[in-house]
């Protein structure tokens, strides 16, 4: 954007005035777009395309291949129907449960434990340069590789419960992840273990942004250091914890190898979120409608989130 | 240097055309049996075919369940390029079929006599409207128990013939110190376990009434109640850490003694046989107390697709080598099932598979031949995950009675219907 006005700073109206424009001057204009092209039509076909299939199928009687014969919203009637099956839960009910349970600890912990350490790590301290990869790092691994680490770990049979034991502290008893009521913590535990490092190099990068004038000039004032962070830095992080907010908001409602590898589903499937229920009835269950009305009740929950987002961004930009 | 290249190319391009005017000499296949004694058992057929001289390609399958491997069939097939044959199972061979995407193999079937040698049951799933569509590969049965015979000794127990007995052998394994009932609890192994409590308590009759028919008032009978007051007792005998656990490693258990006994496929004696242990001295392979005489089953099928005319003669050629009596010998030697055709002599099979083969005849004679709900033989995929989850949501407690598992089981089945 900022190259094409500078080659050409009178563009408006630059086609009007100039019919004799070379050859170069226009392709050049043009090449931009020419090379956008191709993605972009990628990402209209492969994202927006399938997302208007998607929709479309979700009011068929699609089972284990699309049907195009469009039937009334069967599919949505059973998901409203199974939404407030809570005894015994359905499916789809520990599926949402679930995803609220998840969403807000996992965004509310990852927020909360990463402004934690990244205020820590700024207090100028010996060996930040080590500290810092190492809290990151987590984020390198795929869900997989957490997923079946943590499963090990929290394993009673194998992991921490069995070492202490061994150890001698034979009263020490931990089996949230055998367990269908605390299941859904367990991927609380892995998913914060894997985000809360990439967070706080948020929170990190955003403190060393901070004007260091306006913390003198606090100090100076007398603030104490907790009314500095709790008046003044923290305030001042405020665009860092929206956009750490939205990427933790899509990492919590796409998670699904998280639960897959940590947990193959739970007990009963007992650690289900709403991935999970869309990708084993489009795929196991020959239920495809029912499969794409829940992704795109997915898709409208992410877009509750984002478009207010996007929405006052934009206006800010605007203004 | 231009001159060679244009000659070579030329030279291709008449192979290629060549090539394509005769038949294609290859075998394309989708499966899933990767690991050793599956791999080992498929080469059978590999050598059978290299020795008419048709050449065996396997179908990469990204990832070792069979769930992948569907998933890329469907992408196949939905691309108008189907593979020669697909390893596939029970229902997913008639969906295909439904759809007009399978080839016809009746002309091989009559003149190789497969209507009268393969089970009726089976049959069920092979043939589509008149036409056979698919190959059995074997028959695997799932109304097993497998005991370990030290802990047996050990113990001072006897084969149980009732549910009863079975309890008081549990009960014997549990003063003993020793685990019980070696489970899995995922949930398709839980109603794998299940679909042996349901003919053990209820009968043939009802069996095939409830989990073949979807018989309304079978399905909350007192008898299904009472089928889930019994698995809630087996599920006492289960260690407390069973949840989430793959079925080899329920297997290892009673093969390493930390278990008395398994309630699984024969597929489990893959694995007893894989630790180089002995049917009758090692372990025991009994059928499911109060089974005796009926089997339920499952069966690996070789689903024949509708191929261009120059691939069919190798299509052909793969359907007889898979049912031809050595094949389906030597094939489930290896692993663990045995014969889909009935006339196939047992002279090389140990002890369970002779019992197996012997159940499967008398069982098909008999009609007590049913197809296992839990496997996908009894109802369509959405029906039968509708089951495993009612079974595996009232073993891990998330249904509390078996008033209300029974209630569910006909709402979820009424629902994916």
């Amino acid at each position: 954007m900022a190259l094409t006005t500078a080659t050409h700073p009178d563009r408006p109206s630059a086609a009007g005035i100039q019919p004799s424009r070379s050859m170069r001057a226009r392709m050049q204009d043009a090449l931009p777009k020419l090379v956008l092209a191709p993605s972009f039509a990628i990402t209209l076909i492969f994202v927006y395309g399938f997302i208007l299939w998607t929709i479309y199928l979700s009011f068929t009687n699609s089972k284990a291949f699309p049907k195009y014969v469009l039937t009334d919203a069967r599919a949505y009637q059973r998901l409203w129907r199974w939404t407030f099956e809570s005894d015994p839960p359905s499916s789809w009910y520990t599926s949402i449960t679930n995803m609220g349970i998840f969403g807000v600890l996992y965004i509310a912990i990852c927020l909360g434990l990463g402004l934690l350490i990244a205020i820590l790590l700024d207090q100028k301290i010996r060996g930040e340069g080590l500290l810092r990869p190492i809290y990151l790092y987590p984020m390198a691994l795929s869900f997989i590789v957490t997923g079946v680490a943590w499963k090990w770990f929290l394993d009673p049979g194998l992991g921490l419960e069995q070492t202490l034991h061994q150890w001698g502290w034979t009263s020490f008893h931990f089996d949230w992840i055998k367990n269908k009521d605390f299941v859904i913590y367990t991927v609380v535990i892995a998913g914060v273990w894997q985000a809360s490092g990439f967070v706080m190099a948020m929170f990190l990068a955003g403190l060393r942004g901070i004007d260091s004038e306006i913390v003198k000039a606090s100090q100076i004032d007398g603030a104490s250091t907790f009314q500095l962070y709790r008046r003044i830095i923290i305030p001042l992080l405020r665009p860092v914890f929206l956009s750490a907010l939205i990427v933790l908001a899509h990492m919590a409602i796409k998670s699904y190898d998280l639960v897959v590898a940590l947990t193959s589903g739970g007990p009963g499937g007992s650690a289900w979120l709403p991935s999970n229920f869309m990708y084993e009835y489009t795929f196991k269950r020959n239920e495809m409608a029912v499969g794409s009305a829940s992704a795109v009740i997915m898709l409208a929950t992410i877009s509750a989130i984002i478009v207010p987002y996007l929405y006052s961004e934009l206006r800010e930009k605007a203004r | 240097m231009m001159r060679k290249l244009m000659m070579a190319a030329a030279m291709l391009a008449t192979t290629a055309l060549t090539a394509h005017a005769d038949d294609v000499k290859e075998v394309q296949m989708l499966h899933w049996w990767t690991s050793g004694g599956e791999a080992a058992a498929l080469n059978v057929l590999k050598q059978d075919l290299a020795t008419e001289g048709y050449t065996w390609k396997d179908v990469p399958v990204a990832g070792g369940g069979g769930d992948a491997a569907m998933t890329a069939l469907k992408a196949m097939v939905a691309a108008g390029n189907p593979p020669t044959a697909s390893q596939m199972l029970g229902y997913t061979v008639l969906d295909y079929a439904e759809a007009g995407k399978m080839g016809d193999l009746t002309e091989t079937a009559v003149a190789e006599g497969w209507d009268k040698a393969v089970p009726a049951a089976l049959q069920k799933f092979a043939v589509y409207d008149g036409k056979w569509v698919a190959a059995p590969v074997n028959v695997h049965s799932v109304n097993w128990l497998w005991i370990n015979k030290a802990v047996m000794d050990k113990i001072g127990g006897t084969e149980p013939k009732t549910f009863d007995d079975f309890i008081a052998l549990l009960d014997k394994a549990k003063a003993a110190g020793v685990t019980p009932l070696a489970l899995g609890g995922q949930n398709w192994q839980e109603a794998t376990m299940f679909d042996s409590v349901v003919l053990s308590t209820g009968g043939p009759e009802f069996y095939k009434k409830a989990f073949n028919d979807l018989d309304e008032d079978a399905l909350k009978s007192d008898t299904m109640k009472k089928s889930f007051d019994n698995l809630a007792k087996l599920k006492t005998y289960v260690d407390p850490n069973f949840s989430g656990r793959d079925w080899n490693l329920a297997t290892a258990m009673v093969i390493n003694g930390d278990a008395l006994v398994q309630v699984m496929g024969d597929w489990a004696k893959g694995e007893f046989v894989a630790a180089k242990k002995v049917p009758g001295t090692d372990f025991l392979c009994y059928r499911f107390p109060g089974t005796d005489g009926s089997v339920i089953y499952n069966s690996d099928m070789f689903g024949m697709f509708d191929v261009p005319d120059d691939r069919k003669a190798a299509q052909i050629a793969l359907a007889k080598a898979t049912l031809s009596k050595s094949f389906q010998s030597a094939f489930n030697v290896v692993k663990g099932s045995v014969p889909a055709r009935t006339d196939v002599p047992d002279t090389d099979f140990d002890a369970c598979g002779k019992k197996g083969i012997a159940d499967l005849k008398a069982a098909n004679e008999g009609g007590t031949l049913f197809g296992s709900f839990a496997q996908g033989y009894g109802a369509p995929p959405a029906v039968a995950n509708a089951y495993k989850d009612v079974v595996s949501k009232f073993v891990h407690g998330q249904i509390t009675s078996s008033d209300q598992a029974v209630d569910e089981l006909v709402k979820a089945i009424d629902d994916a219907k």
